[in-house]
Formats: C-alpha cells, structure tokens, sequence
C-alpha cells in the first residue's frame, strides 16, 4: 500500500447510475475516487464503491460481461471496505425476483423482491418509493433524535436513530440473517432493511450522496474506515 | 412517506429567472446561489430549467450543472430542450441526477422508453405543460408553453407512465407564477391514473396552497419558484452581480409581488407538519405528523 496521499475509492461503472454525486460525494470526504470498469484497478483500490441504478438483470449480465464477479467477490474476501447504493445493494445478494429470477454476487445471503407486492389494499403507497423516508435501528418503536449507540463505528455512526434518507426504489434486500441487518425502512405496510453490514461489507438501499448532510456523514465514516482497514492490513509488529 | 418540496430554478444564460404562465421572464439573481441557499434550508430536491434552451446554446446549463452538484448533495433534476439520449447523458454527465422531458418526448414518445431502459426509469421525467380548454379538457403545451400540441394531457400522462417515466412532472400553465394556487383538478386526475409519483408545479401564492395541492390534488411532490424566490431576492443583493441581458427592473427596485405572499423553506414545513403532512425538516431537526 500506499504510504501518503488520499485514500482511493474505486466506483465502479458498469453503466447505470450517476456515478457523478457519488464522486462528488466521496471528494467531499477527502477520498481520491476513480470512476472505472477495469478488473485491477478495482482491486488496487483501497476501497470499492458499487453503485446503480435499473434492472437487476441486466446490471448482473454487464458485470459478468466486463469479468467483474469475481473481482467484486474478491474484494468482498479481501477485508477492504466495499459500499454497494440502491442497486448496488441489491446486487450483493444472492438472487432477486426483479423481472423473472436473476443470480445476484452472493456476497450477502439472501434475495430481493417487490415493493409492490408487499402493498395491501388499503394502504397502497406509490412505487417506487421515491424521497426522503426515515432509517431506524429496530424499526419505529426506537428512540427517536438521539445519536444510536448500535451504530457506532458502522458507517451510520453519529446518526440519529430515525434520521431521514432519500430512497428511489421499487425492490429490497431480504437478508436472511437478520443479523446483518443495520437500519429498517417502513414503507407503507412494508418494513425492509434499508441498510446492512457485515464485517467489511456495507450496503444501503437509500442514496447517502443525495442524502444532504447526514448522508454525507456516512461518506466521511467510510473514509475513517478506510484508514482504519489500512492499518489493520499493514504489515507490521502489531499484526 | 414524506412530501417533497422541491425548489424550481427556472435558467436562462447564467441567470435564474422568473415569469408569468412562464412568459415575461423577470432576472431574479445566480441560480448557485439559491440552490445553495435552499439546499442549506432543507430542500428535498432541485430543479434547474432551462427555459430558452430550445433557442439558443447550453454551454452554461452545464457549467451550473458541474458547480451545482459539486457542493449541493440532494437529487437535481434538469430539464430543458433535451432531444436526443446523448442529451441526456450530457447533463448527467456533468452532474444531474435526473432529466425532465417535454417537447421531444411529445413529439417521439418511444424516446422515454429509450431514455428509461438505458438510464433507469428513476432517472427519467416527464414534464407536463397543461392549459384548461374552455371544455373541460387538458392540452399538453411544448416549449414552454409556446406551442400547442393536440395531445390530451391526461392521455399522456398515463402513455408516458406506460412508456417508463418514473416520475410525472405536472405544471398548469394557467396558474403558474400567477400566485393564484395550484390547479387541483388537474393534479388529482393524473395523480389518481399513474402509479407513479406526481409532482404538482405552477400556482403557489400561500402555504395553504401547497397544503391543498398535497391533501386535494394527491401530488407527491410540489414545485415551488416565486413563493421561495421572492423572499430570497430581498435577502440579497443580487443586482450587482447579474451578468449578461435580460430583464433586471424588477431586481433593482426589489419589491414584492402583491398576489405572492412570499416565505421560506421551513415556514412552508413547518406550515405543513402542522396541517398533517409529513415533512423532512431541515438539518439537524425532526418533525413528523
């Protein structure tokens, strides 16, 4: 590794999404972002952003066409910090319901399915879910305002339990260990996992990079993740 | 589910502006400046519009564009004389989130479904300019409100949510920037025959106006422009700073416009949460109803 300069984030572009907020995003926290596609780069980075936005399938069908699988599982095994946004969540699971039944990464155990269905008569809301909507630690019953104690050193840490996010989305990850689960969603009858982390892997199903401030925070969490996850890969008496 | 209140910044050249039934454009100041101010204020999203870009070249659209989300990090949405998918990948490029389409998706709707499948329906609006006929009935208007079309605005709303628009951008000719209140009918007709999100835009004189078009109209979204405007333009002194031509009579003598009653983003909110609808509240704070 590198021993000075800005820590690097690879973004990586298979195409979908505004891959621009996020580097905006990422300069803001003083991380070097590079936008790319290409295989060793990724892995060169010392952080690994996968964003997007569109259909399941056919982000998976560009991935496996630029050779990216394997590099994104890698990077999964590899302890440096990878963020997957909106689709980019999505993606890590292991398959989705999105249009028929598509093989995700499997990265995090688990599938993703419609918003939609999950709507009742009753309480119908539009889908997609686009705007602002509120991330709790366990779901509406937590208390609200104060910074929550469960996230601390995640990358929502120093949020407020109850902080709002900017969602668009018409699918969610089902994580099935409830574990990884970091902050729930309500969503008309629909309670989902808006965010999860497990181990060096975080996700979010809200944009943080359109998330105003407190979304820029959690940019800012992931560049003191990256250096911590430096230190902690370097060689040296203390590893 | 919150309501957004999404500032609308109406562009021409380096300037933001601001008319009547989006005619007799009035320079009001830099739109970075109050798109730092709202976004500072708790907007929900943005919305640049370009409202001459139909006529004349786009070069400092993009500029705006670049410098705006460099430092503001909530959803833009540009919107303005796109024709083409390169277009729109232009503006994303240099930084929107989402684009706004009129006049050429009305004339190829298959452009909407072309845009949606490569971009992402999310990322895809499609803006519809209405006026009343003495009938009864909606005509979709393009070029901002220049050019009839034929085309029922109630007809193309629900073709272009068919065509994969993700989100439905409703302006009432009629109403807009005349302070007289949102147009009511015409909101709740689409808001109640696409499953998509609908964004009410043209008419707010009060907050009460913006309570109605959300309870009455079942809009999602409200766009707001003189409402907002006007009370920032007496916060600052932009008339120095104005460049290139335009109409600047208004900016100097910094008055009022009487059928406007003038506020800001969290008294619009505030105003909200207290008649039971669900606001993001600015930084730092929560509200909820």
């Amino acid at each position: 590794m590198r021993e000075s300069g800005p820590a690097r984030v690879a973004i990586v572009d298979y195409g979908m999404g505004n891959l621009f907020s996020i580097k905006h995003a990422c300069a803001f926290a003083g991380l070097q972002a590079v936008i790319t596609a290409a295989g060793e780069e990724i892995v060169a980075a010392d952080a690994v952003i996968l964003p997007g936005m569109g259909a399941f399938g056919d982000a998976m069908q560009i991935l496996r066409d630029l050779d990216l699988v394997e590099v994104l599982r890698d990077v999964a095994q590899s302890g440096k910090p990878l963020l997957g946004v909106c689709l980019g969540m999505q993606l890590l699971m292991a398959e989705s319901f999105e249009f028929g039944r598509h093989q995700g990464l499997g990265i995090i155990e688990g599938d993703v399915v419609s918003l939609q269905e999950g709507m009742d008569g009753a309480r119908r809301l539009k889908v997609p879910q686009v705007g602002w909507n509120r991330v709790w630690r366990t779901g509406q019953a937590a208390g609200e305002g104060a910074a929550s104690p469960a996230w601390r050193d995640t990358l929502l840490d120093s949020l407020s339990d109850g902080e709002f996010m900017y969602f668009v989305h018409s699918f969610y990850p089902r994580p099935a260990d409830p574990g990884v689960t970091l902050s729930l969603t309500r969503y008309g009858p629909v309670e989902f996992t808006s965010s999860l982390a497990r181990g060096n892997v975080f996700a979010c199903q809200f944009h943080p990079e359109r998330s105003g401030p407190q979304g820029l925070r959690i940019y800012r969490n992931l560049a003191a993740r990256i250096t911590a996850a430096a230190v902690g890969r370097a060689p040296g008496p203390t590893s | 589910m919150t309501v957004r209140i999404i500032p609308r910044l109406d562009i021409k050249g380096p300037n933001l502006v601001k008319g009547i039934h989006l005619e007799g454009l009035r320079v009001l100041g830099r739109p970075e400046w109050f798109a730092r101010y709202y976004y500072e204020q708790g907007a929900d999203e943005l919305v640049y519009m370009d409202v001459v870009a139909s006529l004349y070249q786009r070069n400092s659209l993009l500029d705006i564009i670049a410098r705006t989300s460099r430092e503001i990090f909530i959803p833009l949405t540009v919107g303005g004389g796109l024709r083409t998918i390169e277009d729109i990948r232009t503006v994303l490029r240099a930084g929107a989130d989402k684009v706004s389409l009129n006049t050429a998706a009305i004339r190829r709707p298959e452009l909407i479904r072309e845009a949606s499948r490569r971009f992402g329906s999310s990322t895809i609006l499609v803006s519809i300019e209405a006026i009343r006929k003495p009938d009864g009935r909606y005509e979709a208007y393009t070029d901002n409100g220049r050019e009839r079309t034929g085309v029922d605005a109630m007809e193309w709303a629900v073709r272009a949510a068919e065509l994969g628009a993700g989100e439905l951008m409703v302006t009432s000719i009629d109403r807009e920037g005349t302070g007289k209140g949102f147009d009511l009918e015409l909101t709740r007709t689409i808001a109640g025959s696409v499953s998509i999100p609908v964004i009410a835009c043209g008419g707010a004189g009060t907050v009460d106006h913006v309570t109605r078009v959300v309870k009455e109209g079942k809009a999602d979204a409200v766009c707001l422009a003189s409402i907002l405007h006007y009370r920032a333009v007496r916060l600052h002194d932009f008339a120095a700073e104005i460049r290139g031509e335009g109409n600047v009579e208004y900016l100097k003598a910094r008055r009022g416009f009487s059928k406007i009653q003038d506020t800001t983003l969290p008294d619009v909110k505030k105003y909200l949460t207290e008649q039971g609808i669900a606001c993001r509240m600015p930084t730092g704070e929560v509200c909820h109803a």
